[in-house]
């Protein structure tokens, strides 16, 4: 699972251009992951230039 | 709203203006959709284009120019900085809230309709065409049909993804960006500084872009290879924090820049991708204003092409890509190989390149003097070099 740190996103969609899923979704002041879809490759994780998503330990 | 357009454009950044344009002016129905409450803002760029690059369509007008730049300065890991006069060609740092504004505006005075708090949720389909989009405006949700609909969606590309063309980034290919628009900060106003190696932005650069005395996006760019490790903004901070601990942040403004090859078919039954939903930006420098720009225009003059001929199809929308190619994408090519051979130099190859072109006199330094030096460490970028500046 993938944890979303409130109020730090930026909305700028990086997150979404490397996820292999297509599982994430952001508008103009919103982001969520479909954790049913989310495979936890982490890629949003590494890529986010502001470090607004996080892994979750539990799995 | 209408329920009915000849074409829909999903985005409303400078590529979507100059697509609309071209079809508005041919007399038929074109609406842009943005999902932000404005066009133009939030800026997430370092709003730097070449002076062709943006006199090919308009003459710029002087609210659209935040600095004109004669030069540049590359500073290498070691920290020596080399002047690079720029030769045959000026650039600009451009006021982007206003200039993608304007654009919108002179898409429609052409007779395109904008509408702002437009966000698109999915494409319509019918017989393998894309007819259509479902939006949300204004918190109602409908459907607009059309013959052909245009993604300009930016990074996200999800009118791509919808339409089952493949725009997934590989990491390496994907600059983790953030930038920072400062006052109080005392730079050259037509000088743009660009930071080289690992030490400063592993697989990409820290830029100084100046926007009027005293002001400048100050950014960085790092491939995706190395985010992992240390985000752009760690680097970023520790860079400002150790050079211009003094200066006040206005903006701050993170994104993604892709940087692979341009997408060879960003096109389908129905549907064209245009600008950076279609990879359209320079892999070696990240600028992509003026490029997706083009990739717009090609796509609307084609859109033209395929009202004449009624027909849509991913076959007769081959000509854009064709056309695209011919005029930049080959190009971007190149510039994808030669990105390659430089992100095998270290940052031992970096300072000896600055050192060599530090000793050739102020007036015989160009940007083809700097690749000279990088040939000699990377043979095999030779061949692309050249192409690219002797431009064939």
């Amino acid at each position: 699972m993938i944890d979303i740190i409130e109020n730090k996103c930026d909305f700028c969609g990086t997150c979404i251009t490397v996820c292999p899923v297509d599982c994430i979704e952001v508008t103009e002041s919103n982001i969520t992951i479909d954790d049913a879809t989310c495979i936890d490759c982490n890629l949003c994780v590494y890529i986010c230039p502001i470090e607004v998503l996080k892994t979750t330990n539990e799995k | 709203m209408k329920n009915n357009y000849d074409v829909i454009v999903v985005g409303g950044g400078p590529s979507a203006s100059m697509c609309a344009i071209e079809i508005a002016k041919s007399g038929y129905s074109v609406c842009i959709l943005e999902k932000d409450r404005d066009i133009g803002m939030p800026v997430r760029c370092g709003e730097a284009i070449g002076y062709t690059g943006l006199n090919q369509f308009f003459k710029p007008k002087d609210s659209w120019i935040a600095s004109t730049l004669n030069s540049v300065k590359l500073v290498a890991p070691n920290g020596k900085g080399v002047d690079v006069d720029f030769q045959t060609e000026t650039g600009y740092i451009l006021n982007r809230r206003v200039f993608d504004y304007d654009l919108s505006r002179i898409a429609v005075e052409n007779g395109a309709e904008v509408f702002t708090k437009s966000y698109v949720t999915g494409v319509l389909k019918e017989n393998d065409y894309i007819v259509g989009v479902k939006v949300n405006y204004m918190g109602e949700i409908t459907n607009i049909t059309s013959k052909l609909v245009i993604g300009a969606d930016g990074i996200e590309s999800r009118v791509g993804r919808w339409s089952g063309i493949k725009t997934l980034v590989k990491m390496k290919d994907m600059e983790s960006c953030v930038q920072y628009s400062v006052a109080n900060i005392n730079v050259d106003i037509n000088q743009m500084v660009m930071y080289v190696g690992s030490k400063y932005a592993p697989g990409g650069y820290l830029w100084i872009f100046p926007k009027g005395e005293g002001f400048a996006n100050i950014g960085i760019g790092i491939s995706g290879k190395f985010s992992k490790q240390k985000s752009a903004k760690k680097y970023l901070d520790e860079f400002v924090n150790s050079n211009y601990p003094g200066v006040s942040k206005l903006t701050t403004v993170c994104g993604g820049v892709p940087c692979p090859k341009p997408l060879k078919e960003p096109i389908g039954n129905g549907i064209m991708l245009i600008g950076d939903a279609a990879h359209q930006i320079n892999p070696m420098t990240g600028g992509g204003i003026a490029s997706g720009m083009k990739g717009g225009q090609i796509a609307g003059q084609v859109a033209v092409l395929a009202f004449e001929q009624s027909n849509f199809s991913k076959e007769f929308l081959k000509i854009y890509p064709s056309r695209m190619f011919k005029s930049f994408g080959k190009t971007h090519d190149r510039f994808y190989r030669i990105k390659e051979s430089i992100n095998q130099l270290d940052d031992n190859d970096l300072n000896y390149i600055a050192d060599k072109v530090s000793l050739t006199p102020i007036n015989k330094r160009s940007l083809s003097s700097i690749f000279k030096h990088a040939v000699y460490k990377k043979p095999s970028l030779i061949i692309d070099v050249l192409k690219v500046f002797a431009g064939v």
